[in-house]
Order: C-alpha cells, then sequence, then structure tokens
C-alpha cells in the first residue's frame, strides 16, 4: 500500500476522482483516498475506447474482493485509451494511484468544466471535512 | 444492531497492525492486513492466523447430554466420543436450518462451536428442547477463538506446544494442550480447506498466543475475514446468512451427508428424508465464470436466457483468477459442467456450474497415513 498524498499538480473531483490535464487531452483516476476506502482492488471494467465520459457519472467499475465501486468521471471527455496496466494487474492502483495506477486517457469536451474541480488543498479540506462528519 | 459493536479480546493488536476493520455481526472485525490476496495465498502456500472470537462456544453438560443432542442435532451425536469433532446442523420445527455448527465431545460435556450471528438463536432453540437433566451453558463471552490454517501450520505451533499432542490429532478431533504456556482447546477443524488447528482459550489470554503465532521463528501471516470468505468460497463451503436459513432445508443446501436420515427423529426429518427421496426444487451449486467479471449475492443466474436462480455468495477467486460463486438453480442445471450465465448489474456473463471444491487441496493434507 502507498503512502497519503494528494499531488499538487492534478485537480480532483468530489468523488474522489483526479483529472491530469496534458494540453486538450487528460489523464483520470482515482485518489489515494478512493483506493484505500476499497480496499485492495482486484478487478478494472473500463469503458470503451471511443466511448464519451459525462462529468459527475460512471464511466467504469473498479471492484476489490468485498465491494464494487463505480467510477466518476470528473469531466465530460471523448475516451482515447484504456490502461491495459490496470486490466491485467488492477493492484497497481493501491500500490501507485497516481502513477501506474492511472485508468483512461481522454479528450475533453469542454475544457471549461475543470473550473469546477478541486485542487489539491481544498481537496484535502473536503476530505477532513468529510472525515469529520462520519 | 445499533449497540456499539463488540471487540474481540484481541481489537488491538489489529489496530496496531493497521487493519481495515468492519462490522460483522455485531462485532468490530478485521477485514483485511496487508491484502486479501496476499493473505489468501499465506493460507494456502504456508499458513495465517484468523481471530474468530466472535464465533460462539455453547456447553451441553448433564448426564442426558448425549440423547438431548441427538434428538436435536441432524449427524449422529453417536460416533462422537471424547475427544472427537463433527460437522452438523441445529434445524427448525419444520426442518429449516437454525446454525451449521461443529459438535465437540469432551470428557465431562460437549461443546458446539456456533455462527456469531446465531449464538442467541442456537441458546434459544436447544434451551426449549432441553430436559431438565441437562444444562446449556453460553460460554462465548469468555471464550477467545483463533484458527491456524495452512500446510506450514505443525511448524508455526510445534515449538509453542507443550506436548506433541496437538501435531498428531488426525482431521476433526480436539485435545487439550499448553501453547505458548495458554491452556487451550486445540481442534482440527478450520474453515479454508487447508489442514490447521482451531485453538480456544481464555479469552484475557488470547493476546499472548496471538503474538506467540505471529511472531515466532516460523510466523503465520494474520488474515482477515475477506480472505476467510475467498477461501472458504473456493471450497465451497456454505455459509450461514448466504447458503443457509431458516427458508431452506439441508437437502436443497447439499448437506444431506451431515444429516442421518437412516435413524431420523430429529425436527424436520420427514421432510428431509422426503426431499431425499423425491429430489428438491432446487439445488445449490457452484458456480465459475468463464469471461471476467465479478459476481455478486444477489445476482440473477441465467439458462438458456430464461431465470435460473440466484447467487448466495460470489467473489474472485484469488487462486484462480476468476469470479465464483455459489447459489441456488433448479435441480436439473445442478451438475457440474452445465453452462449458465450471471447477470452482474446488466452485463450478462458466461459462466458454468462447477464441482466442489474449487481448487485442488484438503484439510488432510501432509498428516501421517
Amino acid at each position: 500500500m502507498s503512502e497519503e498524498t494528494y499531488p499538487d499538480d492534478l485537480r480532483y473531483h468530489r468523488e474522489h476522482d483526479w483529472v491530469r490535464v496534458e494540453g486538450d487531452e487528460a489523464v483520470f483516476g482515482i485518489t489515494w483516498y478512493a483506493q484505500d476506502q476499497l480496499g485492495e482492488v482486484v478487478y478494472f471494467d473500463p469503458p470503451e475506447v471511443g466511448a464519451t465520459t459525462t462529468a459527475g457519472e460512471s464511466y467504469g467499475e473498479l471492484e476489490s474482493v468485498k465491494a464494487v465501486s463505480d467510477i466518476i468521471a470528473p469531466a465530460s471527455a471523448e475516451v482515447l485509451a484504456v490502461n491495459q496496466g490496470v486490466v491485467d494487474t488492477p493492484e497497481v492502483v493501491n500500490s501507485d494511484p497516481y502513477g501506474a495506477g492511472w485508468l483512461i486517457r481522454v479528450r475533453l469536451s469542454d475544457p471549461a468544466e475543470l473550473d469546477g474541480l478541486l485542487d489539491a488543498a481544498a481537496y484535502r479540506e473536503y476530505l477532513a471535512g468529510s472525515q469529520a462528519e462520519g | 444492531m445499533s449497540a456499539a459493536p463488540l471487540r474481540t479480546s484481541l481489537h488491538d493488536r489489529h489496530t496496531a497492525l493497521g487493519a481495515r476493520m468492519g462490522a460483522f455481526a455485531g462485532w468490530d472485525m478485521p477485514i483485511e492486513y496487508a491484502g486479501v490476496r496476499a493473505e489468501h495465498r499465506a493460507v494456502r502456500e504456508h499458513a495465517g492466523l484468523f481471530d474468530v472470537s466472535h464465533m460462539g462456544q455453547i456447553e451441553v453438560h448433564g448426564a442426558g447430554g448425549r440423547d438431548f443432542l441427538q434428538r436435536v442435532l441432524t449427524n449422529d451425536v453417536s460416533r462422537v466420543g471424547p475427544g472427537q469433532g463433527q460437522y452438523t446442523l441445529l434445524p427448525t420445527a419444520d426442518g429449516g436450518v437454525v446454525d451449521d455448527l461443529i459438535l465437540y465431545g469432551l470428557l465431562d460435556r460437549f461443546l458446539l462451536v456456533v455462527n456469531a450471528a446465531n449464538i442467541a438463536a442456537c441458546l434459544d432453540r436447544l434451551r426449549e428442547q432441553s430436559p431438565p437433566d441437562v444444562e446449556v451453558l453460553d460460554r462465548s463471552p469468555e471464550v477467545a477463538m483463533l484458527a491456524l490454517q495452512g500446510p506450514a501450520w505443525r511448524e508455526v505451533i510445534g515449538p509453542l506446544c507443550a506436548t506433541p499432542a496437538p501435531l498428531a490429532l488426525p482431521y476433526t478431533e480436539i485435545t487439550e494442550d499448553q501453547v505458548a504456556r495458554v491452556p487451550c482447546l486445540v481442534a482440527r477443524t478450520g474453515y479454508t480447506g487447508e489442514p490447521g488447528v482451531e485453538l480456544m482459550c481464555p479469552a484475557e489470554l488470547a493476546p499472548r498466543l496471538w503474538d506467540a503465532l505471529v511472531g515466532g521463528r516460523v510466523a503465520a501471516t494474520p488474515c482477515g475475514l475477506a480472505a476467510r470468505d475467498t477461501l472458504r468460497l473456493e471450497m465451497g463451503y456454505p455459509l450461514y446468512g448466504n447458503e443457509l436459513s431458516r427458508d431452506r432445508s439441508p437437502i436443497e443446501a447439499g448437506l444431506g451427508w451431515a444429516c442421518d436420515l437412516g435413524r431420523g427423529g430429529f425436527p424436520g426429518a420427514e421432510r428431509m428424508r422426503r426431499e431425499a427421496a423425491e429430489g428438491t426444487a432446487e439445488r445449490l451449486a457452484m458456480i465459475r465464470l468463464t469471461e471476467p467479471g465479478i459476481p455478486r449475492p444477489g445476482c440473477a443466474v441465467r439458462h438458456e436466457g430464461a431465470p435460473a436462480g440466484t447467487l448466495t455468495s460470489g467473489t474472485l477467486s484469488p487462486t484462480l483468477g476468476v469470479g465464483i460463486g455459489m447459489g441456488y438453480i433448479p435441480r436439473a442445471l445442478a451438475a457440474p459442467g452445465t453452462p449458465v450465465a450471471v447477470d452482474i448489474r446488466g452485463k450478462v456473463k458466461a459462466a458454468e456450474t462447477a464441482r466442489r471444491p474449487l481448487v485442488d487441496t484438503n484439510p488432510r493434507k501432509g498428516d501421517p497415513e
């Protein structure tokens, strides 16, 4: 298992997903918090290349032995590639959620949607708040 | 279940190890430590240690104990002498299952190890049928239970035992010994399909026993309830609350071998005898996916497009790397190798019924011939 981190170069969605913007393309994944809640990931059901994601809606599923989790798209986009490494060895989502554990590469449909996402500091604050409630 | 969750006497060991904890039958139990797959592999290939102190221990005392148990349990109690254990069922009045349990014979009493969720139900069911010369006692609160499971169990426990008796114990039998200077009942039973022992000791001494078993030269790997579930499911062992209930008979569940129908005389015996002769509409079957996906309890089973029952358990088999499950399906389809499909949240996945166990192991492995 990895150390709890939330890199500064990513934007975060409240459903515990991150996006790394690279020009008009971007990479999606789940946060350290999300993989910790899920436990050891054993299965990734990815979208098809060419499919579209809608901000705030599920684009695939990650499963641990005990639980299934919808993966929520942080932004609307077209799927350009799926991380076959995660399909083959899903536990890399636990060991390296921001690196080898990326899930899909996309072309963003509306980059303005990114303005609604959190930066690392705001996401950490959001986590602290939601944990205090729970 | 709004009361604060119960804690075993090993709770601080689990949190110190960084276990992910979760609610189970009213208890706050370790779900996984390092990860379910590593724990599962440790049990199949070496040795794992489970805290199963949530399980219940019920003692039956008195001169009439044997006759009483013969009237209320499904298996043949006459085969359970001192030092012997037996898988059996406590049936409802109409032949459903109150609980599945292991009955042990001790020198002066019988011991029933029951599921955590069913301790109160078992006590009620036993006491409502018990005669005046029989006493039914709940020892659960003062007893801790650890399961040491895996082919290396002898190397782990051997250096800690006061006598060689536990190492020579045949499968299903029980003895008393000191392990790490803790007085224990040592039983050659378990719920993983691997050889091993279950240890029962005074709850306050369990931390010393735990530390010795995970901290010796040959150490067992701490394992949580998630691995316990994947291990039992690969073997096709039923779990009460999933496969077994008051509404399903042992015959439907494939547990006729634990029901002494020739003898009869226990609640539900007539129904079970009839079902065994005529067959039940549904049978519990093992299912293996033939394409990627993880089946879950509640998933619909289909056969040639038509509904064919429901899964009661499902997971990813860590050993096989494929989705596996159990469910009640029409009897005609239950024969191993029948093609079926499983509806996983709207995606229909190809599957087949399979013979139990799914993995090549057994709890007598490594025993002297």
